[in-house]
């Protein structure tokens, strides 16, 4: 990755940036992950709490099978070591949203282990370009719940809708080098956990949110402190705290200063980062295991199935799409960076005998044709006002000759407009394709009538007016007429 | 006919099923013995409504000819640390005055369930924390023993189930719940010559008991004979998908199948509960229940458990841990006491909510469990806590290839005065020497009363069984209670 | 290990309960002597041996993924100190 090369230039030479994720992914479940409460986003306040979750006395928690499912079948989607024994832990602390005094999660014995995340910098070739990140380990937590400032003067009000909610704490080696690396890590890792089921990658609702590790050195020194700043929930946040951040350390370090190994928090709105020290004292969280729980272990047959059931995933669906369907690079890259768009694309495949054959053809209307309409609408493609039937058809059109390409663009825009059927607009509107050779033939005999001078002028070897005379062949038929077929016979009559 | 308060729960089962009385005399029988009894400050709450209610329900279940449950018509007293519907619980804290919880607790559910009916909820030390009723908020439980050497010194009736054993001792209720973390159900029974049972960790659920230490508490029954105890134990226990340490095991009919021949049945002896100045009269009664055992046609057998004086420290790093961290939860903000100095911030308040909320031996506890959880020391005290206390296991495990139980004193003293020993707490701490180590084995045991010391104070016997093996238990306590007659009970002076 | 009277104030802190000067200094003995008391654990050799996880040996059991609780708020705020608007409400925070 030479040309992602990123340093900062201080006054004292060159810094690198060595930042690490700690990425808290929702696992996708109807309830949460010690209680019987729904997860259900945008509910009324206290409405999905259980006794469990409002920790009244002598409540106790007890593990939702679905989490443990969705961890290990990430994990194993990562190539991670999934962890037979594992354990869970309390994380001591006070405050408001955390009604136990405590999260339970996962610090001695995660559930899964060291894996690994190929990322990229280059979507046109992602081969070319890629890098693998290390994940250090996932575990599973509780989420805390909800405080809101503004609602009244002098009190903060909570909200429990959201705590126990099980999170999955995905933590990544400190592998990346730029805000590019880590930006391109999120979106693979979402990519996965989306392919997986285990998230839905939700970012605006909280589904997934970063707490970013970022330290600087001189190029290839000693590791420096780092910094940690919690909760970062956009993509583009990201990618602003360790721009802030390592510009920040540096600056502190020229001047003479140490940084100090901190928590802190990005402030959107100033595009800078500062420190949380309210909850600096909080820092000896007391770990140890949950006597309410006993270890989780996990047999053959549990993690056999979990890997049953995984989907192909992000990686291998690429190199098939380029290797087996023979599409370029970019389009395997790009139909398979998201899942809907994929099985879209595959929806669309699917009604041929031989995919291959109209693979490459699908492929670029689909990047081309669909996703600028999307883009133009606004829409994700789980929300195309065409589908993949429909597209089907009218490419069909196009490969059995019954409409041009040009025609087909034609026919795409009536059909977001409309949302009927290629076929019916094609014959209502009388769009059909004319490969009449009888009928293509007196219109090119037309053509040549016209334009003698011309003819005389090709025939003395002005190879290039070929086009015109397609041109107006063409023009003549309103584009209907198969541009094969008046190409062959202009090349016939024209001799 | 034996008056009904002086009756157990066979007694008035048998009573009311026989015709020979209604279950509401019973309960009005003992509403009135708990209105009588405000001296021994042994009820924080009393629910003659509930009592009355459940008396009645039997009444027309007999009356209807329905079959009755195996606790119809008997009215209990539930210790304050099991959560009771519309009831407030408090776990004798001031922490959680007020708290009245909208659930059931499994344990008191399943008693109501099997027909009990509930006379009030029980003064304990605060959040089972103490061996002598001392520290609960709403001041000392009393015994109803005195010594005979002609004071008036009140006594302590044990703890943490001080409430339970001064109502079952004083005949103030046939019979009560206890919990038992490291002997709060057997040092208390021990105390007032009455019999406690603590079954194998996860026979009774803890769903709804407030917890003290999570790896070591379980609920068990307080009452007259061994008999009583195996008929209420098997209507407390049962597995609940609700508590993850639940054993999902059926609930053998240990009423059914007790039987105090021990022929066959060999029991240890172990030689390091044999401390350094233990009382006399306490050796004697030792010695005097290996002759029971014998006599039941046991064979004796030495035992050593080496490693039983780490038992004690192990305990004072685990519960408070524990503890430390089960406690969080009162915070001020969901329920119980709130304390909002002027201008405070959230974190003053949970500082001043939990200064004013808890008292001096729950702090200590907290301040000790945090200490040893905290950063640096969690290996050096809490694992090697947990290694000691594997080690504390596999001496017991090891017990059992050459012995089925295990008979012991229950406590190393007799009941003490109130106020002796709360200036010290190591030396309360003490108290629990003999309880402790199965406490942490997590294995069933009880304390059956087997005679009087000098100055007319019960002492107890302790036997100790394998895990699941209750039914042994209360066969060895059967043959000791057969045998050793005891029939004392407090003289009735308040 | 003997504990000064900082580290008390930190324990009691990191515990969240208020405790006096005076208090503090009260704490000082009484938890060195129990700590004093507990250490000798450390004579035990524990090297071969691993730290109890369950004392009767038992499986962490798996719940189905099936909602069985909440739409209970009355009873969830029925104790709370002060719940306004279905909110627990405390002084304000400052993040």
């Amino acid at each position: 990755m030479t040309e992602s090369t990123y340093r900062i230039q201080g006054g004292t030479g060159e810094w690198e940036v060595v930042i690490g994720l700690e990425v808290h992914a929702q696992i996708t479940s109807e309830s949460k992950l010690f209680s019987g409460a729904s997860t259900e986003f945008g509910a009324e306040p206290n409405t999905q709490v259980s006794l469990v979750d409002a920790a009244m006395p002598g409540m106790l928690p007890t593990l939702n099978g679905e989490c443990v499912r969705q961890a290990v079948r990430t994990g194993l989607a990562i190539n991670a070591q999934i962890n037979k024994y594992s354990r869970f832990d309390r994380k001591n602390y006070f405050y408001a949203d955390l009604p136990q005094g405590y999260q339970i999660s996962q610090l001695y014995h995660p559930i899964v282990g060291e894996g690994v995340i190929q990322i990229s910098l280059d979507e046109k070739d992602p081969d070319a370009h890629g890098k693998a990140i290390g994940v250090e380990r996932i575990h599973i937590e509780q989420d805390a719940g909800k405080l809101m400032h503004d609602q009244h003067p002098t009190m903060s009000y909570v909200d429990l809708n959201r705590c126990g909610v099980a999170l999955m704490e995905i933590v990544s080696k400190p592998d990346m080098t730029s805000p590019k690396e880590a930006a391109a890590y999120v979106r693979k890792l979402r990519s996965i956990l989306r392919y997986v089921g285990s998230c839905d990658g939700n970012m605006e609702q909280g589904s997934m949110r970063a707490d970013v590790n970022v330290s600087v050195r001189k190029p290839g020194g000693e590791l420096g402190t780092r910094t940690e700043t919690k909760n970062v929930n956009s993509m583009r946040f990201i990618q602003a705290v360790i721009e802030y951040e390592a510009q920040r350390q540096v600056d502190l370090i020229e001047d003479g200063g140490t940084v100090v190994q901190e928590t802190r928090l990005f402030d959107p709105d100033r595009n800078e980062t500062r420190s949380m020290r309210s909850k600096e004292d909080a820092h000896d969280y007391r770990y140890f295991p949950d006597p309410d729980l006993l270890p989780l272990e996990l047999e053959d047959d549990f993690i056999f199935d979990c890997k049953a059931s995984l989907p192909e995933l992000p990686d291998e669906k690429r190199a098939r799409y380029k290797n087996v369907l023979g599409l370029s690079a970019y389009n395997a890259a790009v139909l398979t960076a998201e899942h809907e768009t994929a099985l879209w694309f595959e929806q669309l495949l699917d009604i041929s005998d031989e995919p291959e054959k109209i693979a490459s053809t699908a492929a670029n209307w689909v990047t081309s044709e669909l996703f600028g309409a999307l883009n133009r609408l606004g829409v994700g493609i789980e929300n195309s006002p065409v589908s993949p039937a429909q597209a089907a058809e009218l490419l069909g059109l196009v490969a059995d000759g019954t409409i041009s390409g040009k025609i087909a663009k034609q026919v795409f825009e009536i059909m977001l407009e409309s949302g009927d059927g290629a076929k019916k607009i094609v014959e209502e509107k009388g769009l059909v394709q004319e490969s009449d050779t009888g009928a293509i033939e007196k219109v090119i005999a037309e053509v040549m009538a016209a334009n003698e001078d011309k003819v005389a002028q090709y025939r003395d070897g002005k190879d290039k007016l070929f086009g015109f005379f397609v041109g107006q062949t063409m023009k003549a038929m309103q584009g209907k007429a198969n541009p094969q077929v008046v190409n062959e016979l202009l090349r016939k009559t024209l001799g | 006919m034996t008056a009904i308060f002086e009756m157990g729960i066979v007694g008035i089962r048998s009573g009311i099923a026989d015709g020979d009385f209604t279950a509401k005399e019973v309960a009005e029988t003992f509403i009135a013995r708990v209105s009588a009894a405000k001296p021994l400050n042994a009820f924080l709450v009393e629910t003659p409504e509930h009592a009355l209610a459940a008396a009645e329900a039997t009444d027309k279940a007999k009356a209807a000819g329905e079959d009755l449950g195996k606790m119809a018509g008997v009215p209990i007293g539930m210790k304050d640390l099991f959560c009771t519907k519309g009831v407030e619980t408090t776990a004798a804290s001031g922490i959680l005055k007020g708290f009245v919880p909208q659930y059931e607790s499994t344990v008191s559910a399943n008693l109501f369930k099997a027909g009990a009916g509930m006379l009030g909820k029980l003064n304990l030390d605060q959040f089972a924390m103490g061996s002598s009723n001392e520290t609960s908020a709403f001041g000392n439980v009393i015994s109803p023993w005195r010594r005979n050497d002609g004071g008036n010194a009140d006594l302590t009736p044990g703890g943490s189930s001080g409430g339970s054993a001064t109502v079952v001792s004083g005949r103030i209720a046939p019979a009560a719940t206890g919990t038992d973390t490291g002997g709060s159900i057997r040092q208390p029974a021990a105390f007032t010559g009455i019999t406690g049972f603590k079954p194998t960790y996860g026979r009774c659920s803890r769903w709804g008991t407030i917890a003290f230490a999570s790896s070591l508490d379980q609920a068990g029954p307080m009452a007259h004979d061994v008999r009583d105890c195996a008929i209420m134990l098997g209507s407390m226990a049962g597995f609940d998908a609700k508590d993850s340490t639940s054993l999902d095991l059926p609930v053998p009919d240990w009423e059914a199948a007790l039987n105090s021949n021990l022929a066959g049945k060999k029991i240890g002896i172990p030689k390091e509960y044999r401390v350094e100045n233990m009382p006399a009269d306490i050796d004697a009664l030792w010695q005097k229940g290996i002759e029971m055992l014998k006599d039941a046609g046991a064979t004796i057998v030495d035992v050593s458990l080496p490693h039983t004086k780490y038992a004690l420290p192990a305990y004072y790093i685990i519960a408070p841990a524990e503890a430390s961290s089960n406690l969080s939860r009162y915070d001020g903000v969901r329920y119980g006491l709130r304390d909002l100095p002027d201008g405070a911030g959230l974190q003053d308040m949970y500082a001043a909510t939990r200064e004013a909320g808890f008292g001096d031996e729950v702090k200590r506890r907290i301040m000790i469990g945090t200490y040893v959880l905290s950063a640096g020391y969690y290996d050096a005290y809490y694992t090697q806590a947990q290694k000691v206390r594997t080690l504390i296991a596999q001496d017991f495990d090891k017990a059992w290839n050459s012995c089925d139980l295990l008979l012991t004193p229950t406590a190393p003293s007799a009941a003490f005065g109130l106020g002796e020993k709360m200036d010290d707490p190591l030396a309360m701490y003490l108290n629990d020497v003999f309880t402790v180590p199965s406490s942490l084995a997590g294995l069933p045991a009880m304390s059956v009363p087997a005679g009087l010391d000098g100055k007319g104070l019960p002492l107890g016997l302790q036997i100790i069984g394998k895990a699941l093996d209750e039914q042994s238990v209360f066969n060895a306590g059967l043959a000791i209670e057969e045998r050793a007659g005891f029939v004392a009970k407090p003289e009735q002076w308040w | 290990m003997s504990i000064d009277k900082e580290t008390v104030k930190k324990i009691a802190s990191l515990s969240r309960i208020a405790i006096t000067e005076a208090e503090a200094d009260a704490f000082v003995p009484e938890l060195n002597q129990i700590l004093g008391w507990v250490e000798q654990l450390g004579e035990v050799d524990t090297s071969k041996v691993e730290p109890m996880t369950a004392v009767i040996p038992n499986q962490l059991r798996l719940r189905e993924d099936v909602v069985t609780d909440g739409e209970i708020r009355d009873k969830i705020l029925a104790n709370a100190p002060i719940a306004e608007h279905g909110f627990f409400a405390v002084p304000k925070v400052i993040e």
